[in-house]
């Protein structure tokens, strides 16, 4: 392994960590504060413990998702001085605004998990709301830095060197806007979808648990309305990549030739040697609808660009398919909870429901790993899309496998604590019943167990 | 009239003052942790877990903040940091990993004795070496070895932090955090014998701090030569050093008399002014002897912006710690 490539492996390593605490940092805090609210409305003590058990859940892993941050912080320099040294003034700002949120995201949070008793219900509801707001910030601030990588704008260009800088025109890039929304969405739709799947798992074991039954209400709430969401946002950002990020495009979608009234192309392994992408399931017209909105459009294909500006195309290729697909099965089980509920006027629980649900927990969290390789891998050879390459901002460090290997293990580790812990926690969840209701035809069901 | 680069180094110089009297005091008290003894050895694990709990994430964020500013007023000074300090900081880094993470495992994994010691342990080694490894990091760039050459692996990237003087300064930081550490918790403490313990820890490493300032000082004159020569020259520092010599003594005499408060105030004016002075003495220097925040500013829009984005965020910060502070931090010692 070369120190590029170990660079660049610690570089992914690391954000595919980090994004999985950074979401949950965005998504459970809403999810508490719902529950909170509902408690302060109606008094139903069983949604007291449930913002209490979300919130320690949270602790545990904002705790993972601060210090895996702060390694982020650093490693934009240890592994890539040359583009901080670039791009630190065009793009420092969004990162120091980071820098406040997080600052009012850690006190709101530490008065929020350690103030129950300390400051009054309202006070400490507020502090919730601070959390969940502050979460959602960090992420638009974050994501705005990395679309400027995909889209920069806001310097001119001379002699390789950026000139007339301006900050705010690199925050209002073109990917900006799309990107963020995009992100935030996939955060409520893949967190709502792995507490839902979770609280599933154990309604399956105890059918008539009402803290379960709360607690599937509300992330599925949360997480269907964004899911069903997600495929709208997905497609806006298509067309801007149409726009500015035409290889990007090409390689998603296994597009070597270009065309007019180019094919959607489902599955498939693109082949970069002859330029195809057999075995997959063509819908005519389908890629120049979708990315131009006119089946006549013409899309270009990677053979437009030179070779050596084109990223790997099948990783690209294939992690596009499993967040479209991902993204489609949670948006199909989010509208049939919703048509369920509206049918029955209330929390749809038969048993495959239940089950379709465990099912497509894990779903956005997978979806948001794909559609980040899709980003990052897809905007390969370059670190800042068209300005400068990945090789020119590598360290002149060597020996990069070591650190790459330690903190994989390391994050091997945390990651398999982090489960076990908050395993521990499910199984201890509590039991809650409701009074009984007269004949309940689910007791028998609930015999079974 | 102020220079915007000098002004967005002072709110630097902020920053990590208050990383080092709030964040700081964390790492000391890990090191109590790892120091606990005698039949109150738990009663004294627990009051360094409460004190630490509800506050130890906005206290990281101040690194954090030290960080962005870095790279977004003085790029290059990042850049040369980063690449010349590699092994050091991804030494410090797995050092500040493994500690947050071990502490809030312990917070919430079994409460069984050997499961809480174990992660406890993490935590409280981890504590003991990422101040000495951030202080390291620190002493590398006042030495005058990052030279930005990069042709021969071991001067590049090994003899820049390897050399008694940083180390010295690694430890200075560590004994500085504990003494911090252990004057706080004197005030957090409830129950006398439990103060006094703190009290006894605070003394002893007020003494360490002396050592490790002398140390520091007489390796300076070859280890960090500009510095030293600042130090030793300008016309503020024995006004500076003599300040701080009234505090440090005032520390000791306070924690002696038992005037707790005023051994606080003491503790923390000491070590903040241990920090301004080296923060005088580096000026203009980012890495000396090449970088200054002169010839590594970013363009004067960027600092610009920065600095209203740091106004309108401190108003925002300020008031919010306040009331941090206020909810964990009141009405505890007498
Ligand atoms: C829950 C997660 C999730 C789901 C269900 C989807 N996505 Fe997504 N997608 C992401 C999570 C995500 C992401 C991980 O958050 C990315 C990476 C970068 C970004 O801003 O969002 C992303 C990037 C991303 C990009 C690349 C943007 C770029 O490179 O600049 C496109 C074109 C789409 N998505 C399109 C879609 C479509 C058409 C979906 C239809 C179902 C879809 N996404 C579902
Ligand atoms: C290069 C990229 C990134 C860097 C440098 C970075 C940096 C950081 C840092 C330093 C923290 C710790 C803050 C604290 O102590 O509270 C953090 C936490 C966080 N990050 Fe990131 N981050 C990156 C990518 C992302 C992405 C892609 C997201 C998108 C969702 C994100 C969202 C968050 C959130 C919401 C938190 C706070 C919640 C938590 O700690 O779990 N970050 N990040
Ligand atoms: C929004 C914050 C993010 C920023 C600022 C950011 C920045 C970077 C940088 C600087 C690199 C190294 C240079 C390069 O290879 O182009 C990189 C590579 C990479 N990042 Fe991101 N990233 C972000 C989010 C993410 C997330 C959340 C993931 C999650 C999976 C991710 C996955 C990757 C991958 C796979 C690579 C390696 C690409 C390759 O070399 O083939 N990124 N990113």
């Amino acid at each position: 392994m070369d120190d590029l490539l170990a660079a660049r492996s610690q570089m992914a390593m690391s954000l595919a960590f980090h994004i999985i605490f950074a979401v949950a940092g965005v998504a459970t805090p809403l999810m508490m504060c719902i529950a909170e609210w509902r408690w302060l409305r109606t008094r139903d003590e069983t949604y007291l413990t449930l913002a209490k058990r979300w919130a320690k859940g949270t602790a545990i892993l904002f705790a993972v998702g601060a210090v895996s941050g702060t390694v982020l912080s650093f490693e934009l320099g240890l592994l890539w001085p040359e583009f901080m040294r670039w791009a630190g003034a065009i793009i420092g700002m969004p990162f120091s605004l980071e820098g406040f949120a997080f600052f009012t995201e850690a006190i709101f949070l530490g008065i929020y998990l350690y103030g129950w008793d300390r400051v009054s219900p309202l006070a400490h509801l507020a502090a919730g709301a601070i959390v969940a707001l502050s979460g959602a910030a960090s992420a638009v601030f974050v994501v705005i830095a990395n679309a400027w990588m995909n889209t920069p704008t806001g310097f001119r260009l001379i002699d390789g060197k950026p000139v007339d800088i301006d900050p705010i025109a690199a925050m209002m890039n073109p990917a900006a806007l799309g990107q963020t929304i995009h992100m935030l969405l996939a955060a409520y739709a893949a967190v709502g979808f792995a507490v839902a799947g979770i609280h599933a798992f154990l309604l399956l074991r105890d059918r008539r648990n009402i803290f379960h039954r709360h607690a599937l209400a509300i992330a599925l709430a949360v997480g269907g309305v964004s899911a069903v969401l997600q495929p709208v946002s997905g497609d806006l950002l298509g067309q801007m990549l149409a726009r500015y990020q035409p290889v990007k495009l090409a390689a998603m979608e296994g597009q070597f030739k270009t065309e007019q009234g180019a094919p959607l192309r489902i599955g498939g392994l693109p082949d970069e040697e002859s330029a195809t992408t057999p075995h997959s399931i063509e819908i005519p017209y389908g890629l120049s609808l979708l990315a131009f909105h006119d089946p006549k459009a013409v899309v270009r294909g990677l053979e437009d660009f030179p070779r050596d500006v084109w990223p790997p195309v099948a990783i690209v290729h294939i992690a596009f398919q499993v967040m479209v697909t991902a993204g489609a099965a949670m948006a199909l089980v989010a509208l049939c909870a919703a048509y369920m509920a509206w049918r029955r006027k209330s929390l749809p629980d038969s048993r495959w429901f239940l089950r379709a649900v465990v099912a497509a927990s894990p779903l956005g969290l997978i979806a948001i790993e794909a559609g980040w390789t899709v980003t990052e891998v897809g905007r390969q050879p370059w670190i800042i899309q068209g300005v400068m390459r990945t090789a020119q901002a590598v360290t002149p460090m060597t020996g990069l496998k070591i650190p790459f290997v330690t903190f994989t293990l390391i994050y091997i580790f945390l990651a398999a604590v982090v489960v076990w812990l908050l395993a521990r926690q499910v199984a201890e969840s509590p039991r809650v019943y409701a009074e009984p209701e007269g004949a309940d035809n689910r007791g028998r069901e609930y015999a079974f167990d | 009239m102020l220079s915007i680069d000098a002004l967005i180094s002072g709110a630097m110089m902020v920053s990590l003052t208050f990383y080092a009297l709030l964040g700081g005091a964390d790492f000391g008290g890990g090191v109590w942790d790892l120091f606990a003894s005698g039949s109150r050895k738990r009663a004294q694990r627990e009051l360094i877990a409460e004190a630490i709990g509800p506050v130890w994430e906005a206290n990281h964020v101040w690194l954090i903040l030290v960080v962005v500013l870095l790279f977004t007023a003085f790029p290059p000074a990042f850049a040369g940091i980063a690449t010349a300090l590699h092994i050091p900081l991804t030494l410090m880094l797995i050092g500040i990993v493994l500690r947050g993470s071990a502490f809030t495992f312990r917070s919430y994994d079994r409460k069984t004795d050997d499961v809480q010691r174990r992660w406890g342990r993490v935590f409280s080694i981890t504590s003991l070496i990422t101040p000495v490894l951030l202080g390291v990091a620190v002493g590398a760039i006042s030495s005058g070895r990052i030279r930005g050459e990069y042709s021969d692996f071991a001067a590049a990237f090994v003899s820049p932090w390897l050399a008694p003087f940083p180390f010295a300064v690694g430890f200075f930081a560590l004994a500085l955090f504990a003494f911090l550490a252990a004057v706080y918790l004197t005030l957090e403490a409830r129950d006398e014998a439990l103060r006094e313990d703190f009290r006894l820890r605070a003394l002893a490493s007020a003494a360490a701090v002396g050592v490790m300032a002398l140390a520091v000082f007489l390796l300076a004159e070859n280890g960090a030569p500009v510095i030293r020569h600042s130090l030793t020259w300008s016309w503020w520092t024995w006004p500076l050093q003599s300040s701080t010599a009234v505090f440090a003594v005032g520390a000791i005499y306070a924690l002696w008399a038992r005037k707790f408060r005023l051994a606080r105030i003491c503790a923390a004016a000491q070590v903040a002014l241990i920090l301004w002075g080296w923060g005088a003495a580096q000026y203009p220097y980012l890495i000396v002897p090449d970088v200054t925040i002169y010839n590594s500013a970013a363009p004067a829009i960027t600092l610009r912006l920065v600095w209203w984005a740091l106004l309108a965020g401190s108003a925002l910060l300020f008031p919010s710690l306040y009331y941090l502070f206020r909810v964990f931090k009141r009405g505890r010692a007498t």
